[in-house]
């Protein structure tokens, strides 16, 4: 069963580089057009330092963006959930917010606060990644059946009450679900402020070296790396979701 | 008999986007301690209404509501309720479930007292083994026994029941009819059951109201000698009356004379 669990994605992954070395190697592409698995392994060997020092960077001003998005997106959620009149006023700002293309506000962010780096790549991680959660949250409360409610508030339980034994749990499985979504789009957020703001720092930033120096190889290595990142975090939540949501899964019988 | 639940006169109105619609207009019950009232008459005549008046979750615009010789203000903990959905908390295993009631009232009970009490109402409905599992494993009859047992755990002086068992084929529904005198013998409780069957209702009850239709008022009451029956008795002459009378009246409160196609 362990086996099948981890031998199955395993075999997946070397197939999918075999197939693109094959790729690559059946049109004679030079690197500088697309560079092949191969050629990642120098181009990691070689920049291995600088891979640990922005693959952390980036990571934990991903977190860092993830955990205010949750702290946020839960506050939100919870306002729209509970009060219908909050849910008619802030719907539309928030899906206009969201509907706006990151991409555009990065460089504005990177002005309004010029020099902090860091700040701006967690605010923008934050920007791209709260509403998912948001949304979960909020459609989760209000969509409780009142006959749950009822079972509670007839033994004169408080709202409070309702909430921590009934609401919040029951919510969880939509809010791990948005937080899937919203782990990869914090990358997205990361990046774009890495690539973007000048002098900057993080995978995106060694991403861009590579094109200003032409090192194609580089720039495939650390797509790849992200990519094994994303992986990562996602896993985490869904380690999380089984410890904390499991009920939710039906098991097959 | 004292009157354990007593409403008198009460009239009230939703407030909607059309203006205020009356669901209830004279509405009068009461139920003796230990008793057991039905309530039958068509549907969306605010039956459901009804339940939440006497739970307290509703006060009436007009009229009041009794409760053990005091006004109903809110909600109070003597009061136990199962709907038609079971409504179990997916995430607790059943005997979890059970116990629910229990960390919201206040009670003299230790944790393994809480277990206790919650594994014997288990065993009476016959749930016995049953205690770990989740709701999900359940079939849904064996889910509304559960509810059955929440609403029963902190020992409420008033059992609300509406529709409890309308989601159920007819056999598991005879089941637990069946259950339901088992376990009003063993712990005693005044019951008032909504239903749209009327098998179920003169089979159960010791009193069954017919309400008209919307706005609903109190339109008919029939009397049945209490205590337990065996599900023969639904099969008798006396019976049969009895479902043609409450039938007619249904029709009634739905507007149509006897004879009427339907």
């Amino acid at each position: 069963m362990t086996l099948r669990k981890i031998g199955v994605p395993l075999a997946a992954i070397v197939i999918l580089l075999l197939a693109w070395e094959f790729l690559v190697w059946a049109n004679g592409w030079p690197d500088y057009k697309m560079a092949s698995p191969s050629d990642l392994f120098p181009a990691y060997v070689q920049y291995w330092d600088l891979f640990i020092v922005m693959g952390w960077q980036t990571l934990w001003r991903t977190i860092a963006g993830l955990f205010i998005a949750i702290a946020v997106g839960i506050g939100l959620g919870m306002i729209m959930g509970f009060s219908q009149t909050m849910r008619d006023a802030l719907y539309p700002l928030l899906v206009g917010f969201n509907a706006i293309p990151k991409a555009t506000v990065v460089p504005i962010v990177a002005l309004l606060f010029v020099g902090a780096h860091d700040f701006n790549t967690v605010l923008i991680a934050f920007m791209i990644s709260f509403f998912p959660i948001a949304v979960s949250i909020s459609i989760g409360l209000s969509t409780l059946e009142p006959e749950y409610r009822d079972i509670l508030r007839s033994l004169g339980a408080s709202k409070t009450t309702i909430f921590w034994k009934i609401a919040l749990p029951k919510t969880l499985p939509e809010f791990f679900g948005a937080l899937k979504v919203a782990v990869t789009l914090a990358f997205i957020g990361t990046n774009l402020m890495e690539i973007v703001s000048p002098h900057g720092r993080g995978l995106g930033a060694l991403f861009d070296s590579g094109k200003t120096n032409s090192d194609y190889p580089l720039m495939f290595a650390v797509l790849i790396a992200l990519a094994a990142l994303g992986i990562v975090l996602y896993y985490i939540v869904v380690f999380l979701e089984n410890i904390f949501a499991g009920w939710a899964e039906r098991n097959p019988s | 008999m004292q009157n354990l639940i007593e409403i008198k006169g009460v009239r009230h109105a939703f407030a909607t986007a059309a203006g205020p619609l009356p669901v209830l207009d004279g509405l009068d019950l009461a139920v003796a301690e230990g008793g057991f009232t039905a309530v039958v008459g068509p549907s969306g005549c605010g039956k459901s209404t009804l339940t939440r008046l006497v739970a307290g979750l509703l006060i009436p615009d007009e009229g009041e509501v009794w409760l053990h010789g005091a006004p109903v203000k809110g909600p109070r903990a003597t009061v136990g309720m199962a709907f038609q959905n079971p409504v179990l908390l997916e995430w607790r295993s059943i005997i979890d479930n059970v116990m629910l009631p229990l960390e919201i009232v206040k009670n003299s009970l230790s944790k393994s007292e809480q277990r206790d009490r919650a594994r014997y109402l288990l065993e009476l409905v016959g749930l016995a083994g049953f205690e770990d599992k989740r709701p999900s494993e359940l079939s849904g009859g064996m889910r509304q026994r559960a509810s059955l047992c929440r609403a029963l755990v902190h020992k409420p002086e008033v059992l609300i029941l509406d529709e409890p068992f309308g989601a159920l084929d007819a056999f598991t529904r005879e089941d637990l009819w069946q259950i339901m005198h088992d376990v009003k013998e063993q712990e005693p409780f005044t019951g008032v059951l909504i239903t749209h069957d009327l098998r179920e209702a003169i089979y159960l009850a010791d009193h069954v109201v017919v309400l008209s239709g919307r706005p609903a008022r109190t339109q008919y009451v029939l009397e049945l000698t209490p205590g337990p029956r065996s599900i023969d008795t639904l099969y008798t002459p006396e019976a049969a009356q009895m479902l043609k009378d409450l039938h007619t009246q249904i029709r009634i409160a739905q507007g149509r004379k006897e004879g009427d196609a339907a």
